[in-house]
């Protein structure tokens, strides 16, 4: 460990890492279309993994949805814009807000519960007994809950944006007499498919990587009960970063198909 | 219980096994032969390697060299589907127990049989679970989760869980560790019975000498990453050798 290499330990690690979590994508996505299925453990995991986050997601949504119309009045009244409202929050919360507060809210939830799930099953070696018991853990294990993430995360998106555009309707509707119909009747308006698709790919996405990073930190913790811990707190703190990765190469692309 | 008869192949053949983690060498040329119906027992200190040896023995290590080869089958060349099929031939009862926690005790028997109902002889899957439980007494925790099970009971039904896909060997990883006498008592007393019941060869780990007085009907000592000494548990009591008499205190 001479001095001179510290510097680039880190970039190494970093690419190692890249590496192997390329690996596991890889042997997910082989193992997903492969029979046998586990399709009982999908369901499971995916009422698991939606049920789990489904209040934290709502009240988040709802939160956001006052916040974000109270914090963007004041600003619109002053352009003599507040009629634009509903179209404007609509199309922020469907095209960003939901998505990414949600998908945030499920790495912290889901991707540290599959990480520590994971990582303690990997250090008491539960998973080292299922693979001696002829079963491949790797399917029933990782690639369900990878595939439930991937399921789950894009519903709970659509709940999130729902109970948030209706917590800004009711502070319109306080602050400005805009009845439910008018509202939401202005929400879709503004609203094309060119909005929800994106941002339902995108969600896709997100719930992949959560589901990737967590099985991935999990699946490889580290010997010891410190392995849990710090598979659970890496499995966040990776997901989050990647999510807002996915979502400037999620940006940049729905931008070229807007220019065409 | 019929000691090992030299006419018949061995189950487990292995031969110059070395083993590796990056500059740490584990296995540096290990040799050994399970045959028929023995209770061979392994000791070695904390940290010597054997935990790693049983699991290279199931391809949970890929082992460095040498020649291994289970039930005539060479491990290191099986395909994914030939070992599987191999591994339902070979129990491993795991150091720390390894029940699947979020899974009760009947999900953890059925768990096995879920990929290999081969296995199940035509009988019923509820049947194979009782009477797998019945065999080492806990037919009544079947609706437990493993979080209500004691350290012994723990054992018992990842006994249970090895005993339901009916394997040929049976390898265990300190049965007895982490139990108090009585409990290890019962264990060994188990695992005998087992071997009786089911006519299984066991390949047992254990640094607890009583255990291996009662069980072994041979023993090999692990050190310095090979197999050190071979014998009786009589033969290697006697021994004049500094490292072999540093177990028996
Ligand atoms: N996956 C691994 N990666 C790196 N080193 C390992 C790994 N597994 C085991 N080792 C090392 O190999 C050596 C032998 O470990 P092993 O678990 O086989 O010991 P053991 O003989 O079973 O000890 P104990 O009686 O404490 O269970 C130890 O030094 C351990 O640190
Ligand atoms: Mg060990």
């Amino acid at each position: 460990m001479s001095g001179e290499k510290e510097p680039y330990r880190g970039l190494l690690t970093f690419f190692d890492e890249t590496g192997k979590v390329s690996l596991f994508t890889a042997r997910f996505f082989r193992e997903a279309f492969r029979p046998p299925f586990e399709f009982r453990e999908l369901l499971r995991q995916s009422y698991i993994i939606g049920y789990q986050s489904l209040f934290l997601v709502a009240t988040t949504g709802f939160i956001m949805g006052l916040v974000f119309d109270l914090q963007t009045r004041p600003t619109m009244i002053e352009f003599g814009a507040e009629s634009y409202m509903p179209s404007m929050i609509g199309i922020s919360f469907v095209r960003e807000i939901g998505p990414v507060v949600t998908a945030l809210i499920c790495a912290g939830k889901i991707g540290s519960s599959i990480g520590a799930e994971l990582g303690s099953m990997r250090v008491t070696e539960q998973i080292d007994a299922m693979e001696v018991s002829g079963t491949n853990p790797f399917k029933f294990l990782v690639v369900t809950r990878v595939l439930a993430a991937m399921l789950m995360v894009p519903v709970l998106v659509l709940i999130a944006d729902a109970i948030g555009l209706f917590a800004a309707f009711l502070v319109e509707n306080l602050k400005g007499d805009v009845t439910f119909r008018l509202f939401f009747n202005q929400v879709f308006n503004n609203l094309e498919f060119g909005d929800l698709i994106p941002s339902t790919v995108k969600s896709f996405f997100f719930g992949l990587a959560i589901g990737l990073i967590g099985c991935y930190k999990g699946y490889y913790a580290a010997r010891g009960t410190a392995g849990v811990g710090s598979a659970a707190n890496q499995a966040v703190v990776v997901a989050s970063l990647l999510l807002f990765v996915i979502d400037l190469i999620a940006v940049l692309i729905a931008d070229i198909f807007y220019e065409l | 219980m019929e000691s090992k008869s030299p006419t018949s192949p061995p189950l487990i053949h292995i031969r110059g096994l070395r083993k590796a983690f990056g500059e740490h060498e584990v296995l540096l040329g290990f040799d050994l032969d399970l045959y028929d119906g023995e209770n061979l027992v392994m000791v070695g200190k904390s940290g010597s390697g054997k935990s790693v040896l049983l699991k290279c023995i199931v391809r949970l290590e890929e082992i460095d060299s040498g020649t291994l080869e289970v039930l005539g089958k060479s491990i290191p060349d099986l395909d994914q589907v030939a070992l599987d099929r191999l591994r339902t031939d070979v129990g491993f009862l795991f150091q720390g127990s390894a029940l699947y926690d979020s899974m009760t005790v009947r999900e953890n028997l059925q768990f096995p049989l879920r990929r290999h109902p081969d296995r199940m002889r035509g009988e019923a899957e509820e049947k194979l679970i009782v009477s797998a439980l019945d065999s080492v007494g806990l037919a009544h925790a079947i609706d437990l989760m493993p979080s209500e099970l004691s350290g012994g009971m723990k054992r018992r039904v990842a006994l249970a869980r090895t005993l339901i896909l009916r394997p040929r060997i049976i390898l265990y990883d300190e049965p007895t560790s982490g139990l108090d006498p009585i409990t290890a008592k019962e264990i060994i007393e188990l695992i005998l019975q087992v071997q009786r019941e089911f006519h299984t060869s066991s390949f047992i780990i254990t640094h607890d000498m009583d255990c291996a007085r009662v069980i072994a009907n041979r023993m090999i000592m692990l050190v310095e990453g090979t197999n050190y000494a071979e014998g009786t548990y009589a033969e290697l009591a006697a021994s004049n050798d500094p490292k072999v008499r540093a177990f028996f205190k």
